[in-house]
């Protein structure tokens, strides 16, 4: 897979991120902090989609500076924005992956997942008996033998779906967590009160906590940081796959698709005809994971041999 | 003002006054209290990884508390509708004391959710106006409205009741009746949408099964009452509440209908799962028999159906219904089968094996206990003291004391 040819079909328009408008403005929240009078605005903080521009910007850079502080290390945190006529899909061929589990891996890198107590991997590959086909009953996440992939075998990465009527969102009590215009599902980690009814309806088991302060290595932590994406989590709140927010909206990969040594992840705009997701599956036959439950994810599962 | 600092050190006087049974009562539930704190105080500091719970059983205990619980408070105040039917002569004590174990309960279901979530200090997002409620899709938002509008409506019928027999006044029909019938329907919806919580979630098939919601029901009003039949009997004794025992083996009979009733449910639920025998069957089989080596719910399964099907004879024979001490041991029966059946025996299969098929045995951490011991304690204490203040105010020997005219006013 050649990377130079990238995700050049996101274009070069930069889309402000404040785009939408449409909540109304937490004018009781606003006279709250006002009355406390304190350094309270965490707390009173208006939900992301009714920050201004500043106020924004002002949220980012308290991240960046908090940051500093934690790790000892200079960050860049940003909002991206969707950009409009792009929305992403995800392809994964099931004949070529061989449980190598080097996505698993890179993803932690990548996004900053807690490492240990709790370790958190936002991709669980599951290995498969040949003669059960795709069957949960059957399934390990476990397996650790010397080589992969082991005969009779085979193997199926789930991440989050993406999925288009997310169940997630809909039992959400507080609306931290919302389908992007570009079908990434977010989550905002300064809104989210950690009830983990998200978890509770996910299909995927996609959905992470925080069930300790994450532990993050500040040697390992990766310094381009998307709000909601890969920024550092704090404790007790949930997290997941965001297709590498903080990369595909710059036109890049998702680590998992660039480190995948077999070119089983493939990755594009759906919505362009010559993007590689669409010529998977022009060309492939796809299916897609619990089709039963209506989640209509973005994530497509194939065989291409 | 003035009036209102007097009651409340007259109900300071009400709570500092008793026997030794009830100070030793009294300190039991303040020691499993600090208990309760000092835990809580840890599972805050470390996070809740000082639970068992983990991304496979993401609820368990605290949760299967909380469903347990909105089920007492629902059905404490549903005995109006029998005490109004078969026209029992204390139908306002049966109200009076079915909301004072209804605020009780709901301030232990508010508790255990917050214990249970991760940012308790951002319960803010949820609110309205204030924060940014997901409504109308996410049934939690619609759970916390629902549990406080309950909450507030009980606090203002007994507060009303309260203040008025201690003021030695009437209390008033029009606003009295509209508010008892209100609290009906409100009691019903509390525990359907906390049936909902769980039934509205597809991934989940041992909850997303259409019998749950009049499960929940069915057991509630065992549960429920089997509180309200000791407390009656204790009232009894001790303060001469007027309750006959017709009334008490009434509520009896029909709690055996309603454990008829939970038990034929779970009878048809039970038989669905097992004859289809799909890939689904596997949470019902993990709460009853087990999957392979993970067989941590099944002694507690077949305990709550021993315990179920003994109270329900207990009850439905009028003999043992009749007898105090059958009564009893099946009032105590009943509510460790609802206990079970409608905490961990609901929650845990749930979630087991979870969603991608693997299979984590969550067993509660000794943390977790102590957090349940402390609520329970709380919820124990609240309504003692509720009770020691109403029951004076209503009997007469707590009232406000009348100012005497000054002769020279007129």
């Amino acid at each position: 897979m050649s990377e130079s040819k990238g995700l050049n079909i996101l274009g070069s328009d930069a889309v402000d991120p404040l785009r939408r408008n449409f909540m109304r403005t937490a004018a009781a929240g606003a006279a709250l902090a006002a009355m406390s009078g304190c350094n309270m605005d965490d707390f009173f903080r208006k939900h992301f989609k009714e920050l201004s521009r500043t106020d924004l910007d002002a949220v980012l850079r308290k991240i960046e500076k908090r940051n500093l502080e934690r790790f000892g290390k200079t960050t860049t945190v940003d909002a991206t924005g969707a950009r409009p006529g792009v929305e992403f899909g995800y392809g994964l061929d099931l004949s070529r992956c061989v449980g190598c589990r080097r996505c698993v891996y890179a993803c932690v890198a990548e996004n900053n997942q807690s490492r240990e107590h709790p370790e958190i991997h936002w991709i669980r590959v599951l290995q498969m008996d040949k003669e059960h086909g795709v069957d949960l009953t059957h399934a390990d996440m476990y397996y650790e033998p010397e080589h992969v992939p082991q005969p009779g075998k085979f193997y199926f990465p789930v991440q989050c779906q993406q999925c288009s009527d997310p169940p997630c969102v809909k039992t959400c009590p507080t609306g931290a967590t919302w389908k992007e215009p570009d079908g990434i599902v977010v989550i905002d980690y300064d809104w989210c009160i950690g009830c983990r009814c998200c978890m509770s309806a996910c299909p995927y088991g996609a959905r992470h906590f925080n069930w300790a302060e994450p532990k993050l290595p500040a040697d390992e932590l990766n310094p381009d940081q998307h709000y909601l994406g890969n920024r550092p989590r704090p404790k007790g709140v949930v997290e997941k796959c965001t297709f590498c927010i903080q990369r595909t909206r710059k036109g890049r990969y998702p680590a998992c698709v660039e480190i995948c040594p077999v070119g089983a992840r493939k990755f594009g705009n759906l919505l362009d005809p010559e993007s590689e997701i669409r010529q998977v599956m022009d060309t492939k036959r796809v299916f897609i994971f619990k089709e039963e439950l209506a989640t209509h994810p973005h994530f497509y599962y194939f065989y291409a041999t | 003002m003035r009036g209102v600092f007097e009651f409340l050190k007259g109900c300071v006087r009400q709570i500092a006054h008793g026997d030794r049974a009830y100070w030793a009562w009294v300190s039991g539930l303040a020691f499993l209290i600090a208990v309760g704190v000092i835990a809580y105080t840890n599972q805050f500091r470390q996070g809740l990884i000082a639970t068992n719970m983990r991304d496979q059983v993401s609820w368990a205990f605290y949760v299967g508390n909380f469903t347990f619980l909105v089920g007492v408070a629902a059905a404490a105040v549903l005995l109006v509708i029998p005490a109004y039917v078969y026209q029992w002569k204390p139908i306002k004590e049966v109200v009076l004391l079915g909301e004072l174990l209804a605020i009780s309960a709901l301030a232990m279901c508010l508790l255990f959710i917050t214990v249970d979530i991760g940012r308790p200090e951002r319960m803010l997002h949820m609110v309205p106006f204030v924060g940014t409620p997901n409504w109308p899709a996410s049934l939690l938002a619609w759970d916390a409205l629902v549990l406080n509008v309950y909450l507030s409506l009980n606090v203002a019928l007994v507060s009303y009741i309260l203040f008025k027999a201690y003021r030695g006044e009437k209390t008033d029909n029009r606003i009295l009746v509209p508010l008892v019938l209100l609290s009906i329907p409100v009691a019903i919806s509390t525990h359907t949408v906390t049936a909902f919580l769980y039934n509205g979630m597809a991934s989940r098939p041992f909850w997303n099964a259409s019998i749950l919601a009049p499960r929940f029901i069915a057991s509630a009003f065992c549960s429920g009452p089997a509180v309200m039949l000791i407390l009656f009997q204790i009232l009894r004794r001790t303060v001469k509440l007027p309750i006959k025992d017709e009334a008490i083996s009434k509520i009896a009979e029909l709690m055996a209908y309603a454990m008829f009733l939970n038990l034929f449910l779970l009878g048809a639920e039970v038989f669905k799962e097992f004859y289809s025998a799909t890939e689904h069957t596997q949470y019902t089989r993990y709460l009853w028999f087990g999957l392979g080596e993970h067989r941590a719910l099944v002694p507690y399964a077949w305990a709550s159906l021993f315990c179920s099907v003994t109270a329900f004879l207990l009850f439905l024979v009028p003999a043992t219904r009749r007898n105090f001490a059958t009564l009893n041991i099946g009032c105590v029966l009943i509510w460790a089968g609802c206990y079970i059946e409608k905490g961990m025996g609901l929650v845990i299969p749930g979630m087991t094996p979870d969603t991608l098929g693997e299979i984590y045995e969550y067993r509660p951490t000794i943390n977790e206990w102590c957090i349940a011991a402390g609520i329970f304690s709380v919820g124990f204490l609240l309504f003692t003291f509720l009770v020691k203040i109403a029951v004076p105010i209503y009997y007469g020997t707590f009232r406000v004391i009348p100012v005497v005219p000054d002769p020279r006013s007129d």
